[in-house]
Order: structure tokens, then sequence, then C-alpha cells
């Protein structure tokens, strides 16, 4: 009798290992970087320090958020509506929220030290709190009962609807009065005013989060695929118990 | 460093977060991966 232990295959593969590895090395410039090597802000001193995690993780959740509507787009649209597309979409959206909750607690220690108070209603915070909660009602809507192809078709359309929040929380600080600055690096004038180790910082910063949200959403979808099929090998074998049951 | 606790608060939930996220997605992977037969891993 064979005494070999049982092996499995998991969710991580040699490309997953690469993005994680890179995150690795990305995050931790980041941390050594703007807590340690960037020089302070001539203007909030070393409050900027906050910026290096803030601007990457609120950059995640939007690429997170678009991620959701393309690849639910791609469901909607596909002949064969593939639940691969929706997976893809669920998990980014649970990458995009994690990351959005982040930006709104970075933003609003940031804020307490640079505005005097952790919130305001102010048309940037309002609209981001906005979005936020559209997401959480999205994965709400995705766990409710039904089949994969149930919940593909009810979340695509939420999704689709809900990526239109994205321009209004970014334009927000353009088209009203808002306490909160407008884009720095993504100016339209391209005229950016930084320090370039704190521009290497940032812009690594962003790398790094963007691989860190591909590692994560690789494994995540994973995950729903392995969720999807003990689901659908659970109602198989109920299915035949029924049957055999009619049968008796 | 001025406003120390507040700048050492955003670091420490960020990757805190980031690391515990991590830990839960690769330990959810590993038990569901002994559940599910390869054969519904097209990634393997």
């Amino acid at each position: 009798m064979s005494t070999e232990a049982q092996t499995f295959k998991g969710v991580g593969t040699p490309a997953t290992r690469m993005y994680g590895l890179m995150a690795i090395v990305a995050l931790g410039w980041v941390l050594l970087g703007g807590l340690i090597f960037t020089p302070e802000d001539a203007v909030q001193g070393d409050a900027v320090r906050i910026m290096y995690v803030h601007v990457p993780t609120a950059w995640i959740a939007y690429l997170a958020f678009i991620v959701t509507g393309v690849a639910s787009a791609c469901w909607m649209i596909g002949r064969k509506h593939s639940l691969g597309f929706d997976r893809v979409a669920g998990a980014s959206a649970e990458v995009g929220v994690v990351f959005m909750a982040m930006t709104l607690l970075s933003g609003s220690l940031w804020g307490r030290i640079t505005w005097g108070t952790f919130w305001v209603w102010d048309p940037r915070l309002t609209t981001t709190a906005f979005m936020f909660v559209t997401y959480i009602g999205y994965l709400a809507v995705r766990g409710l009962g039904g089949t994969a192809q149930q919940r593909a078709r009810r979340s695509s359309v939420i999704a689709l609807l809900a990526v239109l929040e994205i321009p209004l929380v970014h334009f927000s600080v353009v088209m009203w009065r808002s306490l909160h600055q407008r884009a720095t690096v993504l100016s339209p004038d391209g005229d950016i005013k930084m320090d370039g180790l704190m521009l290497f910082t940032l812009l690594f910063g962003v790398f790094g989060f963007s691989v860190l949200f591909a590692w994560l959403v690789s494994h995540r979808q994973r995950i729903m695929a392995m969720q999807d099929a003990r689901q659908t090998s659970a109602l198989d074998v109920a299915v035949a118990e029924r049957l055999k049951e009619a049968q008796a | 460093m001025n406003h120390a606790g507040f700048i050492i608060a955003v670091y420490g939930i960020t990757f805190g977060v980031i690391v515990g996220l991590a830990i839960y997605t690769i330990r959810q992977g590993r038990n569901l991966s002994r559940t599910v037969a390869d054969k519904d891993k097209p990634w393997t």
C-alpha cells in the first residue's frame, strides 16, 4: 500500500510568485523610502509621507473598479458568458473595497494633520465614501443566492453603473470647490512640482501596489473558481440523491 | 519626525491590512485546494 503523502495544487503559479516577489521589493522600498529616505515637504513637513501610501491605494481602488467594470462588460458582451470574467470582476471589487477603505483611513488621518479634522463633507471625500458604499453593495449582491450565472448577471449590471462614479470622484475637485488638493502628478499641464526622490518613491509605490493588485486578483479569482466548482459538485450530488430517492 | 503617531498609524494600518489580506488569501486558497479536484483548477 502506498504511503505517499497526498499532494494538491494550490492557487499559486510561477507568474504569481514573481508578482509577489516584485510587490514585496517595491513595497519594502515604499516603507523605507516613505518613512526615512525621502525629504520633508516645504509646506506640509513630514505629513507628506502619508502621500506615498495614500495615493497608490487610491489608484489601486480606481484601477480595481475599472477592472470590475471592464470584466463585467466582457461577461455581458461575450457570447459564452464566461464565468472567468465574472470572477475577475468580483475578485477585483473585493480588492478595490479593501484599498478604498485604506484610502479613506489614511486620508482621514492626513486630513487631521493638514485640515485639523478627520472628516469634512467635501466633494472628494463625499463622492469617495459614496463609491465605497456602492461597491460594498456590489459585493453584497454577489453574495446573494442563486447560480453562478445568475450572480454574474445581477452583479455585472451593478458594476457597469457603479463604474460611472470613478470620473465623478476623480473630477470632483475640479467641478466643485474642494478642500482636497487637485492632481499633482496627473495635472493637465504636465508640470510636476516634486523632488526627484519623492516622485520616484511615489511612482515606485504605484508600481508596487499595482503588482500587488495583480497578485491578489489572480489568487482571489482562483479561489472563487474553486468555490464555484465545489458549489456545482455539491449541487450535482444533491440532484443525484433526489433522483435516487425518486427511483426507489 | 512631526506627527509621527499619525504617520506610523497610516503605514501600520496599510501594511498590516496588506499582509493580513495576503495571508488570508493564501490560507483560503490552500484550504480550498485540498477539497477541489485538480481538473477544476485550470491554472495548474
